[in-house]
This record gives C-alpha cells, structure tokens and sequence, in this order.
C-alpha cells in the first residue's frame, strides 16, 4: 500500500506546482480559483495521508475523495471528490492495481463525474481529456497492451482531448457564460484530469523500471 | 495589490470572527465551522432559511441571518461555493422541526455542494427543499449556457421568503413564495474596475482606463460585452432596457428597486443611477413600492452596480414591507 499512498502523494505534487498555471487557465474562462481550491484540497490531501492507514486502495481513494469534497469546494470538489468516491467502490480489497482493475478505476471515475455534473463529452470539461483517455485505456487493453503501456496511450489521449477543448463552446460551468468567447482557451478541469493520468503514468512507469 | 487583511489563507475566518463580535445579538458561529446562524437558533416550529456561497459578497448572507431573513449563512472560500459538509452543519444547526429551505445561488459549484449536502441531510431524516436564483439576465438562457447566474436578486428572495416563514408558513408554501420571488425578479449589472481574489494576488480580468463590462457577473467573470464608458443615464438605460425586455410589465405595476453597489463604487453615484431608473420607471407609469440602494450583494472592491427589479403582487409586497431585523438590513 505504500506505492498507492506514494502515487497519491504525487498527484497532490503535480496540483499544488500547478497551482498558478491552472488558476490562470481558470482565470481566462471562469472565476480564477482552480489552482487555489484543488490546491487547497491536495494539501489536505497530502496532510491526511501522511496520518493514514488504508488497508486497500478503496479505502486509500475514499480518503482523497471525501477529503477533497470536504475542503475543495466549487465544482471541482464535488466533480472530483465524487470521481475519487466512486473509484474507491471499484477498488474495494484490492492491494495492487492491473490493467483491468485500472480500467474500472476510470469508468468509475467517469461515471461519477457525469452523473455529478450532468455533463456529456464535448461541453469543454474533464470529461473531454478523459473519456479519450479511458477509451484509448481500453483499445490498448484489448490489444493486450501493458498496463503503462495503455496508461501512456490513455495519457496522450487526455492530451489531445485538452487541445480539443480549444476549439468548443463551453456549455457548463461558469466558463458558458462566455459562450464563443470562451473558444481557444483551453479547459482548466480538463488540465488538472491530464495532469493526474500524467502523473499516475509517470507513476506507474517509475514502478515497473 | 493592496488589501485590508492579514493573511490571505486567513481572510474569510478573521472575517467571520469579526461578524460575530460585532453583532452578537444576531448570529454565532457554530463551532468548527464557517456557519453563522441566529443567536437563538433554532427556532422551533418555524421553517428554516440557509443561503450561503463563496465569500467576498458581503453582507450577502451572513448579514441577512436575523429575524425576517435567513436562519444560517455558509461562507465559502472566496468567490467559491461552501463544501458539503459545511452546508449540512448549517441545516442541522437551523431545523426547528419544520424543515429547512436552501437558497442557492445558480452557479454549477454551489448547486452540487448544495445538493450534496441536501442528499446528507435527507439521509438523516431532516425535511428539505431547495430553490435556485438565476436572476441575471445578462447572459440569455439558452442551449449554450447552464442557465442564467444569481446575483443580487438573492436577496429579495431572502427577505420574502425569510418574512413567509417567520408567519408561521410550512416549507412547500415558503418554497412556493420563493418560487414566486424567483420568477419575478431580474438583475443585471456592469463593471469600471476588476476586483482581486487575495489568494490570487492579482485581478482576474483588466479593462483599460475608459472601458467597461456590460453584464459583468460578481466573480468578475466576463458579461456580454465591453464598451466605452458611458454616463450614469445612458449605462442605467441599457441595463434598465435589458430588465424590462425580459420580465412584462404594465402601467400601473408595481415594482420594488435594488441598486446594488458592488463593493468600489460610491452610495453617491449609486444614488445618481437610482435617479435615472425611477425616471424610467415613472415614464412607464410603473410605481415604485420599495427603494433599497447599496451595497447588498458585492464583488470584493469592483467598482460597478447592478439593477434588479422585482415585480410585485400583494403577497410579495406584504412579505417585503414586513419587519427584519439582521445586521445588514433592519426594517420596521
């Protein structure tokens, strides 16, 4: 387990040195507080797990979520805190994580995210950077690929699916209030998404090597 | 960026410490939590009101928490909706027994925590309903937006159903009469100047020296348009103009009237706008019942105002005139 609290202590690295870039994303589009709140809540994030205990990955991702529903706040809060709750109900009793458990992981995650917001891809949010990413997760899966292998290939994918963000209209959050003004600015909640599964692949590939 | 705080980190609990301590005989905290409730909380048998959302719009909401308004307040962070947990704290703090109505600001964040904090309370066997103000009608609603933002309008909706519930209403007839609110109210606002969020250190958006934001919300997220400064009749017109283009209104109506500071704009120039919009108003042979100028519902120190029109039936007015008693609005 100490791997699982160790990938979860470099996601709350990668957000809190973004900080500024995604507050200044957020601040183009929206209300400039995505860096400062998902900041905020990885902090606690990091705190937490430094006291904690999990027995399984389910309980390690149910830490983080309630932890970041609790000091997140704004729509990042609930949208992640409820991504994170619903991939511990995957994880439940499992100590390490396949290639097919990951999967579960980010339909979970996804899942949860759509049903909180009431989003579907293409409105310039998260979901944009991670449905790409799941479906490239799952064609590699089938392919047979390794785990960092489809976790590389679902990365890329996030990566194109923030680029995409680009070129939309936002049709939620505070960004839709722009309407065609908010076209070539890219998504900061589809940022921070890519800038997890980055890190997890990063992550990931540290432990095979 | 020059600000009147210690701590940035610090702002909204330093805030609030000082709320209480300037007006005990209205409000506490309840402790461990960024809460304000009426001192005498609960109040049996009487519906509960709990407004909240990011700090930085003072007084909205903790000051309305008093007799006639709001029984809770939950403050955010700045310019960000107050988490889950929070809200559920606050309703548990306000149910006298007779359930607890949330007003929510409609903003994608703070309709989420709301509802997250509502399935919290249901599970626990506390009665609550919910209403949304979406009063801005800046940004049209249509396929391309969430819906309209809430702005000042809110606080209508604060004092009317506030004065419902303190007559003894039931929670399904409080809700309606901030359905009621809702429908009727329409707001819109403009900016001169950004504000800044202290954890941000720096404004959200510039406008150069002799530009404004037509339609600006009150994170400083970005209204329909920029333009040319204008003068106070002339920018008063167009937000005016826009209002009664949305909501029907005939002669002999009756309205009430908010111009609402949004934190950097002085009561003077506050006061010339109103003179235009009662101008306005009177050419249409709409009769003011009820002027309220100041700053309600603001937006740090941007300089800017906003307009809201309420139009009213002899409920609305009834509950409107009756008294109020909270740090930020007193009535008799």
């Amino acid at each position: 387990m100490a791997n699982g609290i160790a990938a979860m202590e470099a996601l709350a690295d990668v957000i809190i040195a973004n900080k500024e870039k995604l507050t200044e994303l957020d601040a183009a589009i929206g209300d400039a507080d995505h860096g400062i709140n998902m900041t905020r809540g990885f902090e606690a994030v990091r705190t937490k797990l430094a006291a904690a205990k999990p027995e399984d990955i389910g309980g390690l991702l149910k830490l983080v979520g309630m932890t970041l529903i609790s000091t997140v706040g704004g729509a990042s809060g609930p949208l992640y805190g409820t991504a994170f709750m619903r991939a511990a109900v995957v994880a439940h009793g499992k100590t390490a994580i396949d290639t097919d458990t990951a999967a579960q992981i980010l339909n979970a995650a996804i899942g949860g995210i759509k049903d909180r917001g009431k989003a579907v891809r293409g409105e310039k949010t998260m979901l944009d950077a991670l449905e790409p990413a799941y479906e490239a997760f799952t064609q590699a899966m089938a392919k047979g690929a390794s785990l960092t292998d489809c976790l590389t290939l679902a990365t890329a994918a996030a990566a194109s699916g923030v680029e995409y963000t680009k070129t939309i209209i936002a049709t939620k959050g505070r960004a839709s209030y722009l309407g065609e003004r908010s076209i070539g600015h890219q998504d900061p909640g589809a940022t921070s998404s890519y800038l997890m599964l980055a890190t997890l692949t990063a992550f990931a590939k540290e432990q095979e090597a | 960026m020059k600000k009147v705080i210690n701590n940035a980190e610090q702002v909204v609990e330093e805030m609030l410490q000082g709320l209480v301590l300037a007006h005990p005989q209205y409000v506490k905290r309840v402790e461990g939590f960024d809460v304000l409730v009426r001192a005498n909380s609960p109040v049996q048998g009487k519906v509960g009101l709990v407004s909240g959302g990011g700090s930085g719009h003072e007084p909205s909401h903790g000051g309305y928490v008093g007799r006639g308004m709001l029984d809770g307040a939950v403050a955010g962070a700045v310019f960000t909706s107050p988490t889950p947990d929070q809200v559920y704290e606050a309703v548990k703090a306000v149910d006298g027994g007779k359930g607890v109505l949330l007003v929510i600001k409609n903003y994608t964040g703070d309709i989420m925590n709301f509802e997250m904090a509502a399935e919290m309370a249901d599970a626990d066997g506390v009665k609550v309903a919910k209403v949304v103000v979406n009063d801005d009608v800046a940004v049209e609603n249509s396929t391309w937006t969430t819906g309209r933002r809430g702005i000042a309008g809110t606080v209508f909706v604060h004092k009317i159903a506030g004065a419902k519930a303190e007559q003894g209403a039931d929670l399904a007839e409080v809700q309606k009469t901030a359905e009621k609110v809702i429908a009727n109210v329409r707001s819109m606002g403009m900016a001169l100047s950004p504000c800044t969020v202290p954890a941000a250190g720096k404004p959200s958006f510039t406008l150069a020296e002799n530009e404004v934001e037509i339609g600006m919300g009150i994170h400083g997220e970005p209204g329909t348009h920029r333009e040319s400064i204008r003068t106070a009749d002339e920018t008063a017109a167009h937000l005016l103009n826009k209002i009664l283009g949305d909501i029907a209104l005939n002669a002999g109506d009756e309205v009430a009237v908010m111009v609402n500071g949004l934190g950097g704009t002085p009561l003077m120039e506050l006061y010339v706008v109103n003179r235009k919009v009662a101008a306005l108003l009177a050419e249409k042979n709409i009769k003011i019942a009820k002027t309220y100028v100041g700053n309600y519902m603001t937006s740090l120190e941007m300089a800017g105002f906003s307009i809201t029109v309420l139009k009213l039936d002899s409920e609305l007015k009834e509950l409107l005139f009756a008294p109020a008693d909270t740090p930020a609005l007193v009535q008799f």
